[in-house]
């Protein structure tokens, strides 16, 4: 599955993207969130405070119950400031 | 609601000229009657920006206006429906954002043009950096008021 970052976690992570492959068990967005923070201190850093992280699956946004079942590209972001 | 409005969703680097795109959206229908656009600039906080770094979702960006913009046409009978929306380095003085509204009648249009607007800020991945002329810059952070901007649309029109 690939993730791809946005803004301040982008550049607290690291890596604007990368492949990783989910252990058995991470089925949903919030499996993956508390899975993705075990992985380093600048992902720790990147997802501290998880009321602002925004996700989307598939360029669709999504709550953190959401499945990844059929997921292909997972986005994390701060919430948005357009317009 | 009659045919389905003209919608046209961009995301582009460059810059975007506000009569060009209002005389298209004229020339859809005799039946247009009323055109609201709404272009939002990038302002220098009174000296304190240098300028701003729009960074987007490439794919995301456009298919979330795209939704946003059908529900819009989903509520009100609109003609046709632009919305720009650029990304990159942006001075202060240049435009970030354009929605152009054209229905028969002025209340949809104002209402579809707002509508766009308040989604658009806290639905469509774009998010600002600032380059400040004395000091290092960082990243804008979301307003309450745009949550609230919002809100305000599931309870009336």
């Amino acid at each position: 599955m690939k993730l791809v970052y946005f803004a301040w976690i982008r550049e607290r992570i690291g890596v604007p993207e990368e492949d990783v492959a989910l252990p058995e068990g991470v089925t949903t967005v919030g499996a993956l969130l508390d899975w993705l923070k075990e992985r380093g201190e600048q992902y720790e850093y990147a997802l501290a405070e998880p009321s602002v992280i925004r996700v989307a699956v598939d360029h669709v946004h999504v709550a953190g119950d959401a499945s990844l079942a059929e997921a292909r590209e997972v986005a994390l972001f701060p919430p948005m400031t357009g317009g | 609601m009659a045919d389905r409005p003209h919608i046209d969703v961009r995301v582009q680097a460059g810059d975007f000229d506000v009569a060009t795109e209002t005389a298209m959206l004229s020339r859809l229908s005799t039946n247009v009657g009323a055109i609201v656009t709404f272009t939002g600039l990038c302002r220098d906080e009174d000296g304190r920006l240098q300028a701003l770094e729009l960074e987007h979702y490439p794919g995301m960006a456009e298919a979330e206006i795209r939704r946003i913009a059908d529900q819009a046409a989903g509520r009100w009978p609109l003609i046709g429906l632009t919305v720009i929306h650029r990304f990159g380095r942006i001075r202060p003085g240049e435009n970030i954002v354009l929605v152009v509204a054209a229905s028969a009648h002025r209340q949809a249009a104002f209402s579809a043009a707002g509508f766009l607007m308040d989604f658009l800020k806290t639905r469509a991945p774009f998010w600002k950096k600032e380059h400040l002329a004395d000091a290092e810059g960082g990243w804008v952070e979301a307003k309450k008021d745009d949550d609230q901007a919002v809100r305000r649309w599931s309870s009336s029109d």
